[in-house]
């Protein structure tokens, strides 16, 4: 049985995510290390440096856990929903949804730590009541692809009309830099803000595990094993749509994660879906943790956007896990 | 172990497929459901499994299909689809174990009695020898006879399967037609739609013929491939010959 190498993996990621995210909460600029210097301080120092634990690498370090694992386990999910290894969590529109309503915040000189990310969820829910009257109550698997791809690029022209009708280039500049995705500068109260949308949506998708497995064999076998295919799909999209909704509102677009993490853990796990879902979840924390640690190494200058690395990084490794795919088809 | 229809009526993209259609079956039997193209033998079997919308009464066991709660009629109905094919590139094993969904309890490992169930299912539809390959990487054959193992292992009382036989050649053909019957031996229902008459009229135990939504004639095969139905409903002529074991219906003319 498989199950025993299944849970020991599991373990093995899970501790590395414990590893990563206590990196991320002690590693600063330039891979410059806090624990050593605690000791070293004086007493007013460290109250500094506990405050810049608590009020800056705490959130980062929970954002980064936490918005990793909602694109690992919603790339998986969709993956597994749609039957289709190229689906990733930005397909539905919610996040396309939750970057417009980020953006318009910005727009209308509204932006403070709670407005911004309350935009998103409001983008989000937007965008996902749109892709349901579009869908109807029990779409068709090409419906909602479809769907989501029109509210994805209609929501992705507002976001550019937005930028090119702002009225002062600092506002361009803001809407920019925050497209490209950064857990920099968060803070609890934005964690505490997303989180119950995440955990809810992180939830529903995790519990249509086995509707996922049965998939595998299209839609008619799955209902005859017992799972009722509207309320599926209507589970794993929500899920989808309030978690990754609720992440880019707060950290803005993260690419790639979500669709090469699921292809990361099929040599380890197989392809059933739902057996990837809690792997994935772990593996995209760890990935979106190490890039967010990656991000920090330069010591002088800005540092990169975490949306960008990741898709620097993802991009050329889905080219690669492609050819290699194509060569053992050959 | 009672498979009732009662009045039934369903439709396809607007177009009334089955029309009245009334059956009332004992079990345990391996029934062979015939019927020209668009007779309705799919949204039949589809309805018994309430895949699709249906007026009328479907009861099986005594309780109606409808009323049954999902899981409940996972466990009491398997369903193996006409094409049916997997998405992904599962191991036969792990294709296998999904006709356990409907038994596994919630947040909870399977447990032996699903491994055992697995086993049996594998065992019957002769595919344990490759139970570690890819179920993609097999040939057509190889595969239908692993999608038949994984609707075996649900072990409900009643199995559905539309056109099982279509694309294999003679040796699979009585290959899967054997684990049908065998499957219904052990105390079960099969209803199996099938286009080969020969094939339906050597291994089933009865025929339900069914014409335009209706239900044209019911009963052993040789009651009901007779040339009088086969020229009513087919509109062919056909050489009737042999009983038992070589049984066997050649459609030679169509009649017009």
């Amino acid at each position: 049985m498989r199950a025993p190498r299944d849970l020991l993996i599991n373990l093995g990621l899970a501790a590395l995510v414990a590893l990563l995210f206590l990196a991320s909460v002690y590693v600063g600029r330039g891979g410059e290390l806090l624990t050593g210097k605690l000791a070293a301080l004086d007493a007013t120092d460290r109250q500094l440096a506990r405050l810049i634990l608590e009020e800056v690498r705490l959130p980062r370090a929970l954002l980064g856990l936490l918005v990793g694992g909602t694109l690992g386990l919603t790339g998986a999910a969709l993956q597994g929903l749609l039957r289709n290894p190229l689906a990733e969590p930005g397909l539905i529109g919610a996040s396309s949804g939750a970057a417009l309503g980020a953006v318009l915040v910005f727009y209308f000189g509204l932006a403070t730590a709670t407005l911004v990310p309350l935009g998103g969820v409001a983008g989000a829910f937007a965008a996902l009541g749109i892709l349901y009257l579009l869908a109807g109550r029990n779409p068709s698997i090409a419906t909602i692809i479809l769907a989501g791809v029109a509210i994805s690029a209609f929501a992705s022209a507002l976001t550019s009309l937005a930028l090119s009708l702002a009225a002062s280039p600092y506002a361009v500049y803001e809407i920019i830099f925050w497209l490209l995705g950064a857990f920099t500068d968060r803070s609890m109260q934005q964690v505490w803000l997303v989180l119950p949308f995440i955990l809810v949506g992180g939830v529903l998708v995790a519990t249509s595990a086995r509707g996922l497995d049965a998939l595998t064999l299209g839609e008619d076998t799955a209902a005859s094993l017992g799972f009722n295919q509207t309320s599926l799909k209507l589970r794993v999209i929500l899920g989808t749509g309030l978690a990754v909704g609720a992440s880019v509102s707060v950290t803005g677009v993260i690419g790639f994660v979500g669709l090469v993490v699921p292809h990361l853990m099929r040599p380890f796990f197989g392809h059933e879906p739902g057996r990837l879902l809690l792997p994935s979840a772990l593996a995209g924390a760890a990935l979106v943790l190490a890039a967010d640690l990656l991000v920090r190494l330069p010591v002088d200058g800005p540092e990169p956007k975490l949306g960008v690395v990741t898709s620097l990084i993802g991009a050329p490794f889905f080219l690669w896990l492609i050819l290699r795919t194509r060569r053992e088809a050959d | 172990m009672r498979l009732l229809l009662e009045g039934l009526h369903a439709s396809l993209g607007g177009a009334r497929v089955l029309r009245g259609l009334s059956l009332d079956m004992a079990g345990p039997s391996f029934v062979g459901l015939i019927g020209p193209n668009g007779a309705g033998k799919t949204t039949l079997v589809r309805a018994v499994a309430n895949l699709i919308p249906f007026e009328g009464r479907i009861e099986f066991g005594g309780v109606s299909v409808a009323a049954l709660p999902p899981a409940e009629r996972g466990r009491r109905i398997a369903y193996l689809a006409q094409n049916a094919d997997s998405h992904w590139p599962l191991s036969v094993e792990r294709l296998v174990a999904l006709g356990r969904l409907p038994h596994l309890q919630p947040f909870r490992a399977p447990a032996a009695a699903d491994a055992a169930a697995i086993a049996r299912a594998m065992k019957s539809a002769d595919v344990a020898r490759f139970a570690a390959r890819d179920v993609l990487a097999l040939s057509s054959g190889e595969r239908a006879r692993v999608l038949l193992a994984r609707a075996l292992a649900v072990e409900a009382p009643l199995l559905l399967v539309d056109e099982p036989v279509a694309s294999l050649d003679p040796y699979h053909q009585i290959g899967v037609m054997e684990v049908l019957r065998a499957y219904a031996r052990e105390g079960r229902m099969v209803v199996a739609v099938l286009h080969d008459l020969s094939l339906a009229a050597r291994y089933c135990d009865r025929l339900v013929l069914i014409d335009n939504g209706r239900l044209h004639a019911e009963g052993t095969p040789a009651e009901v491939l007779t040339r009088e139905n086969l020229r009513a409903v087919y509109r062919v002529g056909a050489d009737i010959g042999g009983e038992g074991a070589t049984f066997h219906v050649t459609p030679t003319s169509r009649t017009e």
